[in-house]
């Protein structure tokens, strides 16, 4: 009786372990499958050409994408330069104060934020800037961009400062100096890692954003660097041509698929190394 | 001989609303360790936090009553200032991670800001590193971070990096609670040796470490300053029946 009651717990055991197992590897089953065909079908038409020039008209054989790399890193930037300085300044308030009308309303906001659907912060953008400047452009899609990285900088802010032990705090403070030297000076320093873990995962969240830039960024076909007139991104370009019912453009769309990826993946290989050190 | 450089007058902490010191009125000679001892929660902690105005950060703090360095009133200086003069170092090492032995001991320098001269910047450091015990053991790896260092060398980093300001007096909270015997020790005869150099106010709850390293305690209880006196006497033959029990191990 005893004997037989173990060994079926020693089976449950096991077939739990062996479960737990079993699902834990179907989760990275999609991701394996998407990179597969991903690469697949974007390697072929990746080569020097297609990462360095701009898309040729239809009907003419070969033309890149630079004008979409171009476009999502200065999308990238711009949002970075808006959403950076706030983010982690709101974070660093949160942190200092966890108690208190203001706070509790800041934190509820950002949560808000972040469940807030992207083409509708896109139409926000649009309304905001768009709108009154008369026309479509980089800085509206970056301005749309930094509101989605907003809530991931500064969640990410206040939790890393708040692993900053408080005993630094102390023994900045307790050589005589000042609260906002100690808060940029020593706190900041110790969670750097983390604040910027929060921008890369961040700029990781918007880099394959394509519903906020319809309507702000719009897309362009032409190579563009000024920030008040329309530029392309790589979601953008990706969703014209998939949509279009060209073979050609198809199969580019599939190498700006990858190059995207590579990218995301990327960004989230080096937070990886941060976090590390 | 004795000079009494700093003292408290019908000094009261509160938390709250809720007073965990009592008007406590006492006085510190130069030059001289005085410790500061009794159960936990008697508010000795809090007593030390008020004089280099470390207690009013803290959310809900509040004190009634005065503090004088020298004829300074403490209240009346700003905090930043008075934390310049009265170093501290707390229960658990805190070296800052961010930065290198040497950054360490010259960071109250640099993080307020003061520009130094090379020359100065090193003759400082060396000199706070002797006083604390620590240069033969660092000297050679003054630009390793500080958090590589034991914990007891790190204890003595952060006892350097107080020195280094140049203060009138070092606060020090229960400096070798977190430490192992022998740190412990070494702390110990690090702080018979300062003396000379600076005032020092001990925090402990080792009735112990208060006979072995002070000249003069102040033994409290439940908020209240009950004895204060010279070690000696104190642990010879104490006044109050309280501090008899505490010295026997009764209670705390």
């Amino acid at each position: 009786m005893k004997a037989s009651s173990t060994g079926y717990r020693i089976i449950k055991d096991k077939l739990f372990i062996s479960g737990v197992v079993l699902f834990s590897f179907l989760s990275i089953v999609p991701l394996l499958l998407i990179l597969f065909y991903i690469i697949k079908n974007g390697i072929a038409v990746i080569n020097w050409d297609f990462l360095t020039q701009l898309p040729r008209p239809m009907g003419e054989e070969g033309g890149g994408i630079i004008n979409a790399i171009v476009g999502t890193l200065m999308l990238i930037v711009i949002a970075c330069l808006v959403s950076v300085p706030v983010g982690v300044t709101a974070g660093i308030y949160l942190n200092e104060y966890r108690t208190g009308k203001i706070a509790e309303s800041v934190r509820m906001a950002v949560e808000v934020i972040m469940g807030i659907p992207s083409i509708i912060i896109g139409i926000i953008a649009y309304t905001w800037i768009v709108i009154p400047l008369g026309s479509f452009s980089a800085l509206s899609g970056g301005v749309a961009l930094a509101i989605m990285m907003l809530p991931v900088i500064i969640k990410s802010t206040e939790e890393t400062l708040k692993l900053v032990p408080n005993t630094l705090r102390e023994a900045s403070l307790a050589l005589g100096v000042p609260y906002s030297t100690t808060i940029i000076k020593v706190i900041i320093p110790a969670g750097l890692s983390g604040i910027i873990t929060g921008i890369l995962l961040g700029v990781a969240r918007v880099a394959g954003e394509t519903a906020p830039l319809l309507f702000t960024a719009f897309g362009n076909p032409f190579m563009n660097y000024n920030i008040l007139e329309p530029v392309n991104s790589l979601p953008l370009l990706i969703f014209v041509y998939a949509t279009s019912p060209y073979q050609e453009w198809h199969s580019l769309a599939w190498g700006a698929s990858l190059v995207l990826v590579v990218f995301v993946l990327l960004m989230n290989f080096i937070t990886k190394l941060v976090t590390r050190r | 001989m004795n000079e009494t450089f700093l003292r408290t007058e019908k000094l009261s902490a509160l938390f709250n609303g809720e007073r965990v010191v009592k008007n406590v009125t006492i006085t510190f000679q130069k030059n001289k360790v005085t410790a500061i001892m009794g159960p936990s929660g008697c508010g000795k902690t809090t007593l030390i936090r008020c004089i280099n105005r470390m207690h009013e950060l803290i959310p809900g703090a509040a004190t009634t009553g005065k503090i004088f360095l020298y004829d300074d009133e403490i209240g009346s200086i700003n905090p930043i200032l008075v934390r310049r003069k009265i170093g501290m170092v707390f229960q658990k090492p805190n070296p800052f991670p961010t930065m290198s032995i040497y950054e360490n001991v010259i960071a109250g320098y640099r993080l307020n800001g003061f520009h130094l001269s090379r020359d100065e910047m090193n003759a400082t450091v060396e000199e706070s590193l002797r006083k604390a015990a620590l240069w033969d053991e660092v000297k050679d790896v003054l630009h390793r971070k500080g958090t590589f260092l034991s914990g007891g060398q790190q204890q003595r980093l952060c006892i350097a990096r107080a020195l280094a300001m140049k203060p009138e007096v070092i606060l020090l909270d229960e400096p070798t609670s977190a430490l192992d015997p022998k740190a412990t020790s070494r702390i110990e005869e690090l702080i018979v040796e300062l003396k000379d150099a600076v005032s020092i106010l001990i925090v402990t709850h080792n009735t112990a470490q208060a006979a072995r390293v002070s000249e003069y305690t102040a033994f409290m209880y439940l908020g209240e300053l009950v004895e204060f006196g010279s070690t000696k006497k104190m642990f010879t033959v104490p006044e109050n029946s309280k501090t008899e029990e505490y010295l026997m191990g009764k209670f705390g």
